[in-house]
């Protein structure tokens, strides 16, 4: 890997003896930091320096530079999306079944690189890293982040990893859309963008839904203003009601019928308010378990640079605009059961991209799973991933 | 990926560096070879996922949608062409497709299986069966074409709709387009082929009656 003179590298644990894991898998990985020391000055107004990313690579990247794809992870990622931290790991990341050896993203064509986004709580800096100026945790102080500032620490990133131009950038959700702000701000710095399950901005319905989760996480007691981690409490309740609601749309009622139906948790009704019904104890597990790996600041900072996402805005609400000057060609794809994200919402991009004649395919894969198939490893989704990422890998190595 | 023989075809009507949208493009072959060697920049519609595969590992823009749904995705005149080559015959509504494609492209090119080739004819006259040919392969309980026509079908509609018809060839199986086949079209030719330009703007809503070309 290359030095950077703005960034420094340090290696995050020392590697675990690795020991076989499933076919297809990257393996045992050990993620990376950067530290970077110019400044980022964000939308909001704000200057963070300085600050670090913390990022996984798999495979390895070519002598030309030119087989890098950037893996955008989405509101509750981070940047483990392959393999498992040690041998002992029960779960791999959060992309394991489309990245790997033979995977859709075939990590033997390319180098793939999954930082954590600013903000974040998984090593980059974020809400809960210490403020250089106070010497406490940023907490609620820690400024909003939009896309286009995720980008930009992206393309430092780039910069010190020494990849030119990104052969792909990937991601669902909130990362399809640092896959369209990547088309848009850097134009010639990204050869395809694979945008899953997106859309151009958020439908009223999804702020509002957005706002009854910041709201659930600001109203527990133990919130504090956002000062929690001072006082040594977590605003768990909240952050769970956000979580179960969030869980919720990014599920179909077709879903949620063929796995839980109306099944009783106990085999009969108690007439009380505990849990009773299947889909109860899963909510309140989903909940629970997110609270215990994710922070509510956070939540909250990324729930808002979702509202704000709207690339068009500074082409005078022009989408098709917007990607003019772009050379990237387009992937797009969408999941039929998708309320959340709906096919309607990425043909409406993939009209824009048509309009100003730029290189786009369209996919809406049939699925039962609503918003969550993204990460699911249905076939055509899967096939349609592979021979898109195989024809660009051919492109490469014809040039 | 090879060409079929209207595809080739129509492939020399295609002015070099011009903009088309093909529906129902298929495994994406016209395209690609209209990229390769015509320099044409373009996009494929197509529903089938098999298809939408071979295009995507061809490198061919393909969007997949529905033509049943019309085109409304599209501005007005923003194609050089609009192709649609053996499909016609397999929509819901090919009158309404007709128009709405030459409205999105300045001229249309539209192949379909000739119903009144002979030995359509003659199977039916004589077999009293559904023609079964090399064009038309399919039993009539699994046939994906729902709208099947005639030239003179063809032609009549058109006129009916107020589309000029530019261009016109048609081959046989055998790949050829004779003499006999320039003399009796509607009788000799399998595959029959079109340029056409012009055309009633469509309307929301219109009875199906309206579009119903006039007797003579």
């Amino acid at each position: 890997m290359p030095s950077h003179p703005l960034a420094s590298i340090t290696s995050e644990g020392t590697p675990e003896i690795v020991t076989p894991t499933p076919a297809g898998s990257v393996g045992v990985v050990t993620p990376k930091k950067l530290r970077f020391d110019q400044p980022l000055r964000l939308d909001c107004g704000s200057v963070l320096e300085p600050y670090e990313l913390i990022f996984e690579t798999y495979g390895e990247l070519n002598s030309e530079r030119s087989n890098a794809i950037l893996i955008c992870h989405a509101l509750s990622g981070d940047h483990h999306a392959a393999g498992y931290h040690s041998s002992a790991d029960r779960k791999p990341g959060w992309w394991d079944n489309g990245i790997g050896p033979g995977k859709p993203i075939d990590t033997r064509r390319f180098f793939v690189v999954c930082p954590n986004n600013l903000g974040g709580c998984a090593g980059s800096t974020g809400p809960k890293t210490l403020d250089p100026n106070t010497g406490k945790p940023y907490g609620p102080s820690f400024p909003i982040i939009t896309v286009r500032d995720w980008v930009e620490s992206q393309a430092r990133l780039a910069d010190a990893l020494g990849i030119p131009c990104w052969a792909a950038v990937i991601g669902g959700s909130l990362g399809g859309m640092q896959a369209l702000q990547w088309a848009v701000d850097y134009p010639e710095r990204i050869a395809h963008a694979i945008v899953i399950a997106a859309a151009s901005k958020l439908s009223t319905q999804n702020i509002a839904f957005n706002q009854v989760a910041r709201q659930a996480i600001r109203s527990d007691p133990d919130f504090c203003d956002g000062h929690y981690a001072e006082r040594g409490v977590i605003p768990s309740r909240g952050l769970m009601l956000a979580r179960m609601l969030g869980h919720i749309t990014y599920l179909s009622d077709d879903v949620l019928h063929a796995k839980f139906g109306r099944e009783l948790h106990n085999g009969r009704l108690n007439f009380g308010f505990d849990v009773e019904f299947q889909i109860e104890s899963y909510l309140r597990h989903q909940g629970r378990s997110f609270v215990e790996r994710f922070d509510a600041n956070t939540y909250l900072l990324f729930t808002k640079t979702l509202d704000y996402f709207d690339p068009a805005s500074r082409f005078g609400d022009r989408l098709s605009q917007a990607f003019a000057a772009s050379k990237a060609k387009f992937l797009v794809i969408s999941f039929s059961s998708d309320w959340r994200f709906p096919p309607a919402r990425s043909e409406e991009l993939v009209r824009a991209l048509l309009e100003v004649n730029k290189d786009v395919s369209y996919a809406k894969i049939d699925s039962q799973e609503g918003h969550d198939s993204f990460l699911l490893p249905i076939p055509h989704y899967h096939q349609v991933l592979s021979s898109y990422l195989k024809r660009a890998a051919r492109d490469l190595e014809r040039t | 990926m090879s060409l079929r023989l209207d595809q080739a075809l129509i492939a020399e009507w295609i002015k070099p560096r011009s903009r088309v949208l093909d529906l129902g493009c298929g495994d994406g072959a016209l395209l690609a070879y209209l990229s390769a060697e015509r320099g044409v920049s373009g996009y494929g519609l197509e529903i089938d996922e098999q298809n939408l595969l071979k295009c995507i590992s061809a490198g061919v823009n393909v969007i997949q949608s529905d033509l049943d749904a019309g085109l409304a995705d599209f501005e007005s005149d923003s194609f050089d062409y609009v192709i649609m080559t053996q499909t016609l015959q397999a929509v819901r509504y090919p009158h309404r497709l007709l128009q709405d494609m030459l409205r999105v492209g300045r001229e249309g090119i539209v192949t379909f299986p000739n119903m009144g080739h002979l030995s359509c004819r003659l199977q039916l006259v004589f077999k009293g069966r559904m023609p079964l040919t090399k064009a038309l392969p399919h039993q009539w309980f699994d046939t994906p074409n729902i709208h099947l026509c005639s030239v003179a079908d063809f032609e009549r509609t058109c006129r009916a709709l107020r589309i000029d018809m530019l261009q016109r060839a048609t081959v046989d199986h055998t790949h050829r387009s004779g003499f006999g086949m320039r003399l009796f079209p509607q009788l000799l030719g399998e595959i029959a082929l079109y340029r056409l330009q012009g055309g009633r703007p469509a309307a929301q809503g219109e009875p199906l009656s309206a579009f119903r070309p006039s007797s003579g």
